[in-house]
């Protein structure tokens, strides 16, 4: 591996291919972006991602952010909330967005399927309790909304509203009048998106070039506004 | 009962086929006069010998009857032709299991073979329909058309580089075979051998596509297979024109093939460029036909049309300029103009492509049969070889070039779907039948392709269903057209949208990204007469909310009676003293308030969210309304509505009818419970709101056209409601006087002025209800509690604390 001219060591790629499943060169590539993004140090805070120019027209940039900082999401314990993340932690989120390779079996499809509803399911789920509350999915569709100035609150609540329901319909079917749906679990998210190929959608190709030279990377300056 | 609808169909299947066959006689005794329009052999047919007889009474008195068949025959030929064909294609409709397991073109065929063999049996020659000028100036450019106006993106990797690799391939090793002398085809030169390949390497996956789309493939192979679909069309017509001029030039040096390359792309590019320029003129032209709505698909037709005929005038390519064109003008027309005249282009194109499609098939049957035929059995047979052959190495080049840039690759069994849909089809037939005379063999070419046609149509086009089964070609759930999914959908590429920007690493989602910004900022400004942007989340729940309330208005009497069927058996057990008349009095009063409540909801549905003109909605609107209560009224007979319990309505996916999310608030339900005019109250308070949202909302632009009905009014006026609600118990008053503001224009009066009739004869309805049973206490007071069951979600006790 010619391309480990930066601080982990050979050791510490074979740890992190093992564990991500990332080839070399990505995991080289990205620690490259994660330098980048970080100027120079070890570790990446929140103001960091506030520099990337790109993200700033993402309608959820906040979720995507904060996914990075959920420790639900690096499949460790760690007690305290987390204000840093390491580069092995950035990659472990990244590597989320793996494609499942080609000769995968049945089941280990089904596991990565599992965990990439479970990321998308934790950018919901912003309390951490385990379910997706009424509140917390009007948010999320007002966020997606809120790019288009044209609809009022209103209309992303009322998506939001319809989708609930939507969700109660599907997982509950008839309910007993003294029911009421108390927010989506992850069981019932998965029961929900069961027709959404997310395993062969949710896939972003990882480069074995560098493009982070091509990638802007202005406002150094700029404080993160959210 | 089964078995008597069976009869029943087989009787409408024997009528049909008696029409059809007394058609058949109809038109065959037309078609000797069919040459006339080239041969000018006038054969003796009864119109003509009209006249004849009496030449000297002509002269003298004035004709009481004349008949002049030569001045009508061509467009009389033509019309009975389309009838017919279009008659077969009810006939096979009446059965659907033969459609599933035989695609339409293959019984179009057999249906052509029957004409063309009772057409032979009686020497007829095939009607002169079918010429070079016709299928290029009247019959591709729908197909094309109609193409594009239900397609998206597309691949054009295999549509253009397979296309010409078949061609290539296949023409080459064609020329290798005529080498061989025991053939005896040495005069087929390799400019004759190259054209004819390109007429037979024009797929066309019409039939595969259907077959694709009922068990659901999954989405790359589909779009892949959707785009060959569309482009190899243009790209054979393009190579054709090319090789055509190329068969033509007596000697061939090598700058020649430079020159052709050269031509390729000037003739393509150009195409592309023209296409484009009238897509926007197209575009920039609708921004301002509001007034004229009833030409306003003319533009469309006129401008697709205008773009196909001035690329044909210089010579490049016309398809390229007609799909180019029409993919530029789709997004921004669809915005502008109304939804009825969407409705109407997609039916004219949908209708006149068809009708092309069939016309062709129907021809190729009769062709077969009627033609002369060169029949060369190592010329063909090799050709039908040579079609596989390359195909199948097509594809697994292609997809093996094609793997590595792909998130995810196509494997094994992808390639076969795909290279088992290589079904030649129309476009093919029309373009050897339309070869040019001078090249010596075409009837062997006509005979080979017409073989190559029947043989993928018929054989591989029959037995693609059954095999894509059986091999599990990975599937994809495409019914599942649910909001979570779509916003979930849109999460997920935000996410990975937001990830590659992280990772500094560009793919498709970015350049979307971009494109739409740039789309946003700049062209639907000048393009669009309401340039706002929508959200597809907003589209799909618009869309939703149609089918939703078509489905209502398809299944009216059943559905709407569901509802309040189970009002009525609680209402049985808790009042069961009361005479049996008055209970079903109450019920009538029960179900007319539900079905009120809905009609006002899909009605102000109507009204707001999509109005981007009040006018084209009006008579929709009406026409719910007018269609809802016809069904109340059927469904008021006593007595038909309480056998029906189950509540069909689960399977709406938002607001089934009879619910709504009114009832998450029952303070204020109780507040109505007594007082029989609380929902004449209601109505007042909700209507200023949509008064002032309908002034709001009335130019939002609806990206999907046809969803002119969908609605998000229904929840954002509940939404006012609840606001209103809970400025009463003291929460979310700042939202009354925005709701509130008022901006009415022209339109809005015009849609007001509507809605008030509407109301009115709403109101008028409900009052000849209300007149029996003046005395009962209002029935719907138990409503609440009897459709919550269906939405306990919206219940949710904590619901004020947590907002």
């Amino acid at each position: 591996m010619g391309s480990l001219q930066s601080s982990p060591s050979h050791q510490d790629y074979v740890d992190l291919a093992e564990k991500t499943g990332f080839s070399f060169e990505q995991i080289s590539i990205l620690h490259k972006r994660f330098k980048q993004l970080s100027h120079n140090e070890d570790k990446l805070r929140r103001e960091h991602f506030g520099q990337i120019t790109d993200l700033h027209a993402n309608p959820i940039r906040e979720q995507i952010v904060e996914a990075f900082f959920d420790k639900r999401n690096f499949y460790q314990e760690i007690e305290e909330p987390v204000s840093e993340i390491s580069f092995e932690n950035f990659l472990v989120v990244m590597s989320n967005f793996r494609p499942p390779s080609d000769n995968m079996s049945q089941e280990k499809l089904v596991k990565v399927r599992k965990e990439k509803l479970r990321f998308l399911f934790n950018m919901h789920d912003t309390d951490k309790d385990g379910t997706i509350t009424l509140e917390e999915y009007r948010h999320v569709v007002e966020e997606l909304l809120s790019y288009y100035e044209a609809l009022e609150t209103e209309t992303a609540r009322g998506i939001a509203d319809a989708a609930m329901l939507e969700v109660a319909s599907i997982t509950r079917g008839h309910m007993e009048p003294d029911e009421f749906y108390e927010g989506i679990t992850f069981e019932h998210f998965l029961k929900l998106l069961e027709g959404f190929d997310i395993e062969s959608r949710m896939n972003i190709r990882f480069m074995n070039m560098d493009t982070t030279t091509l990638c802007k990377l202005e406002c150094r300056n700029k404080v993160c506004s959210e | 009962q089964r078995r008597a609808g069976g009869r029943a169909l087989g009787v409408d299947l024997f009528v049909i086929f008696c029409v059809f066959l007394s058609l058949l006689y109809g038109s065959r005794a037309e078609v000797p006069s069919k040459p006339t329009a080239s041969v000018t052999i006038l054969p003796p047919i009864k119109p003509d010998n009209g006249p004849q007889p009496y030449p000297e009474e002509e002269k003298s008195n004035l004709p009481v009857f004349t008949m002049n068949y030569p001045r009508i025959q061509i467009p009389f030929e033509i019309t009975l032709w389309m009838l017919l064909a279009s008659f077969a294609k009810i006939g096979f409709h009446v059965y659907p299991k033969i459609t599933f397991w035989v695609p339409e073109s293959c019984l179009l065929v057999s249906i052509g073979l029957i004409v063309g063999g009772i057409m032979y049996s009686v020497n007829e020659k095939p009607p002169a329909v079918l010429t070079s000028n016709v299928f290029f100036l009247y019959m591709l450019p729908p197909i094309v058309l109609d193409s594009v106006f239900s397609l998206y993106v597309q691949v054009l990797w295999f549509a253009v580089v397979g296309t010409l690799w078949n061609s290539i391939g296949i023409g080459m090793s064609l020329f290798a075979i005529c080498q061989i002398e025991a053939f005896g085809v040495q005069d087929i030169n390799l400019q004759e051998n190259l054209l004819f390949a390109t007429i037979i390497s024009a797929v066309d996956p019409v039939a595969v596509l259907s077959v694709f789309e009922d068990v659901s493939v999954n989405e790359q192979l589909y779009i892949v297979v959707f785009g060959e679909c569309l482009f190899n069309d243009a790209v054979t017509v393009v190579l054709y024109s090319m090789f055509s001029f190329v068969t033509e030039m007596p000697v061939v040096e090598p700058v020649d093939m430079f020159l052709g390359v050269a031509t390729f792309l000037v003739v393509g590019l150009g195409g592309m460029g023209f296409g484009i320029l009238f897509g926007f003129v197209a575009a920039f032209t609708t921004r301002f036909t509001s007034k004229v709505q009833e030409i306003e698909p003319l533009f469309i037709f006129m401008y697709s049309y205008l773009a196909y005929l001035v690329a044909e005038l210089f010579a490049i390519s016309s398809i390229m300029a007609i799909v180019c064109c029409a993919l530029t003008m789709k997004y921004y027309v669809e915005e502008n103009v109304s939804q009825r005249s969407c409705t109407t282009i997609r039916h004219v194109v949908k209708m006149l492509s068809a009708i092309s499609e069939t016309l062709i098939f129907f021809f190729l049957g009769v062709v077969t049969i009627t033609t002369e035929h060169e029949w060369n059995w190592g010329y063909i047979l090799f050709t039908l070889l040579f079609a596989f052959i390359w195909r199948g190495l097509g594809i697994l080049v292609l997809t093996q070039i094609i793997n590595p840039f792909r998130t995810i690759p196509f494997n094994t069994k992808d390639q076969f779907g795909m290279a088992y849909g290589g079904l030649r089809g129309a476009i093919s037939f029309a373009l050897a039948f339309t070869l040019p005379d001078n090249i010596a063999r075409k009837h062997l070419f006509v005979t080979a392709t017409i073989v190559i046609i029947l043989f993928t149509v018929f054989l591989q086009g029959i037995s693609i269903r059954p095999l894509i089964e059986f091999i599990n070609v990975r599937r994809t759930n495409r019914k599942t057209d649910t909001i979570n999914i779509e916003i979930h959908t849109r999460l997920m590429e935000h996410t990975m949208a937001g990830i590659e920007d992280l990772c500094g690493q560009w793919s498709h989602y970015y350049w979307k990204d971009k494109f739409m910004k740039f789309n946003n900022r700049i062209l639907r400004r000048i393009l669009l007469r309401d340039n706002r942007a929508e959200s597809s989340i907003v589209a799909l729940y618009k869309k939703l909310e149609l089918q939703n309330a078509i489905e209502i208005l398809d299944t009216a009497s059943g559905d709407i009676s569901a509802a309040p069927s189970i009002i009525s058996l609680q209402e049985e057990k808790k009042n069961s003293t009361k005479p049996k008349k008055k209970f079903l009095a109450a019920d009538l009063k029960n179900m007319h308030d539900i079905l009120s409540k809905n009609m006002y909801k899909i009605r102000e549905r109507t009204v707001s969210y999509t109005s981007k003109h009040a006018l084209p909605n009006d008579n929709q609107r009406r026409e719910i309304l007018i269609r809802r209560h016809s069904s109340i009224r059927r469904s008021l007979r006593p007595g038909s509505f309480q056998t029906r319990i189950m509540p069909k309505s689960q399977k709406y996916f938002s607001l089934p009818p009879g619910e709504s999310l009114n009832s998450r608030f029952p303070p204020t339900r109780q507040s109505f419970a007594g007082d029989p005019h609380a929902q004449e109250t209601m109505s007042e308070v909700a209507y200023p709101a949509r008064r002032s949202r309908f002034g709001n909302r009335s130019s939002s632009g609806a990206m999907m056209p046809l969803h002119r009905l969908g609605t998000l009014k229904e929840v954002s006026s509940v939404d006012f409601l609840n606001e209103s609600e809970r400025g009463s118990t003291g929460r979310g008053s700042q939202f009354r006087p925005q709701s509130l503001r008022r901006h009415l224009s022209a339109d809005d009066n015009n849609g007001l002025a509507d809605e008030m009739r509407i109301r009115q004869v709403e109101e008028e309805e409900e009052e000849e209800e209300e007149r029996p049973q003046a005395s009962q206490p209002p029935a719907w007071a138990a409503e609440p509690r009897d459709e919550t069951p269906r939405n306990p979600l919206l219940r949710r006790p904590q619901w004020n604390e947590k907002k």
